[in-house]
């Protein structure tokens, strides 16, 4: 009972404290939340935006700004990455390692330099960064070896547009309004994507905001993925006639011609 | 013009597709071979994945010998018979690749695998080919070089096989052993990599099988056909990565070219051209060796779980 009661007195004290440095008003937008995937995507330019306000409603005083820092990340994955090696004088595929939880994407910008801005726990916690990515791995590894094929992901990902970080990447202005432009490549996977906001000052997050955005095929692109996974054989016959077809009839043509 | 390719889930210049299919159906026309050789790696190189790659350039060598191989019919340049028994071959060799593709994939190797197969086949044969075509191209000069061509018709081994057929109209008592096992190799090599194997095919049935040389083109786009429709089906249903929009922009592209390099094919020196397909193969060949014996840029792949 006296354990209790401490602990309500605890948590009263929190709650105190918490209303006496009161949270600024984060209000995040998305500048499209669906993105269509069709016969000419090429890849979007998603934009994220919005306004942070002191907890009173107004702005924040001229050299007492607000970092923010936004993340978009796309689905999770199980993925197995494996390492060539040389081996017999060729590069084949010798170590691999498994994760239960990569992120297909994950885009992150911030208004300064992370290091400037946050800790590494708040970091950690937080997932922000690429050093930070919360993989879990399948089946014991070790720490080295973990970090290194962790580094690899992010390497490659990063190559390949799917990842990454631009610590200059949100504008700020008049200590209000933010704005942050995340490129989609065209080989990002369809699924739920949430974008996180967060606002930090003294290298503490002092407040956060999620929302969506949905990629989806849609039309004909939806249908023929659908199609040749429901009706494979149906599917199959469809590609053979094609190119049966398409071989005779330029046969016609350059015949008649 | 971008094209978003359902399958392979990227976007594509649908332009460059199409030029690359014409391309290699303009080398189709010329060669008389189907081009899958150098779609496959050409995809690759595109950034399409491996399996998508070769799933959608059977179907476009399929599309390529269509029209060859209607040609090469009213001609009566078609055996049947043998073809049928290449056929049967190459079905199972399909499903015997289908079954290879699935274990390489579990092992991780598939991508290695086909590189390997790839620097192996078409070395060797580029080599036996340019051995071939570059003392009849300079065969004026060389003529002291040339070797005596030999009078034997079929290789040793094929006369030891058991149980003999009468093909008529190739010439031939053989065992239909040989031509199931060619046609089935063929099968697997189509369904790994992606080619038809027409380069492999004709110069096999020549001097292996022995075959007449008046059925030996018809024939190989008849088996080519067939085993290449057997590949596309064999991937729809097992692998799922026949794209269908990729396979579409290859055909309109080499369908078109086919037809313009069979115009050529005419007017060019055959052992001129016999030499320039030498070159290109090896060319390819060498392609995929620096890709395996050098450090590769990308030392990670992901693959899903």
């Amino acid at each position: 009972m006296r354990r209790l009661l401490v602990r309500i007195a605890v948590l009263g004290a929190v709650l105190a404290c918490s209303t006496a440095a009161r949270d600024p008003i984060l209000v995040p937008e998305i500048s499209q939340h669906e993105v269509v995937v069709r016969t000419g995507f090429t890849g979007a330019d998603l934009l994220l935006y919005g306004a942070v306000l002191q907890p009173d409603g107004t702005r924040a005083a001229q050299g007492a700004n607000y970092d923010i820092i936004v993340v978009l990340k796309g689905p999770s994955q199980a993925i197995s990455l494996r390492e060539k090696k040389r081996r017999l004088g060729m590069w084949i595929n010798a170590d691999n390692a498994s994760y239960r939880s990569a992120p297909s994407f994950y885009a992150l910008a911030s208004s300064r330099p992370l290091d400037d801005v946050t800790d590494a726990k708040t970091r950690a916690i937080y997932e922000l960064g690429l050093d930070w990515l919360q993989l879990s791995p399948i089946g014991s590894i070790e720490q080295s070896e973990q970090d290194h094929f962790a580094a690899g992901l992010v390497k490659k990902r990063v190559a390949g547009g799917l990842y990454r970080q631009d610590e200059t990447g949100v504008t700020i202005s008049q200590g209000v309004l933010y704005q942050a432009r995340i490129p989609l490549p065209s080989n990002v996977i369809t699924g739920r994507y949430r974008a996180e906001t967060f606002a930090v000052r003294d290298g503490r997050v002092v407040a956060s905001a999620t929302s969506e955005v949905t990629v989806a095929k849609r039309g004909f692109e939806r249908a023929i993925e659908v199609w040749s996974h429901e009706d494979a054989l149906l599917y199959g016959i469809a590609a053979v006639l094609l190119s049966v077809g398409m071989g005779w009839v330029a046969g016609r043509l350059f015949a008649l011609a | 013009m971008d094209v978003y390719l359902p399958i392979a889930n990227l976007s594509v210049n649908g332009l460059v597709i199409v030029l690359l299919g014409g391309i290699t159906g303009l080398l189709s026309g010329l060669f008389g071979v189907g081009g899958g050789f150098l779609t496959t790696p050409l995809l690759i190189f595109y950034g399409v994945p491996p399996t998508v790659a070769a799933a959608s350039a059977a179907s476009q060598v399929t599309g390529a010998s269509v029209s060859g191989a209607i040609y090469q019919h009213k001609r009566n340049g078609i055996d049947f018979q043998i073809g049928t028994v290449m056929v049967v071959g190459g079905v199972i060799g399909t499903g015997i690749g289908a079954l290879l593709f699935r274990l390489l994939t579990s092992i991780g190797q598939i991508d290695v695998a086909i590189s390997v197969l790839y620097v192996v086949v078409l070395g060797s044969v580029g080599v036996i080919m340019a051995r071939e075509a570059i003392p009849e191209l300079f065969g004026g000069r060389l003529a002291r070089l040339g070797k005596v061509p030999s009078k034997r018709r079929h290789h040793p081994l094929v006369a030891s096989l058991p149980l003999r057929w009468r093909f008529y109209r190739s010439g031939l008592y053989i065992s239909p052993l040989a031509p199931l096992l060619l046609g089935m190799a063929v099968g697997i090599l189509t369904m790994l990599m992606g080619i038809g194997g027409g380069f492999l095919l004709v110069p096999a049935m020549l001097y292996v099988l022995g075959m007449s040389a008046n059925v030996v083109v018809g024939t190989s786009l008849f088996q080519i056909l067939f085993t290449t429709i057997a590949t596309t089906m064999m991937h729809a249903l097992t692998t799922n990565a026949v794209d269908i929009v990729l396979a579409g922009l290859l055909l309109f592209g080499s369908v078109s070219g086919a037809q313009i390099g069979s115009r050529f094919a005419s007017d060019v020196r055959p052992e001129l051209l016999r030499f320039i397909l030498a070159m290109l193969v090896l060319l390819i060949a060498v392609r995929m060796a620096v890709g395996l014996t050098f450090r590769p840029e990308e030392i990670f792949t992901v693959v899903p779980l």
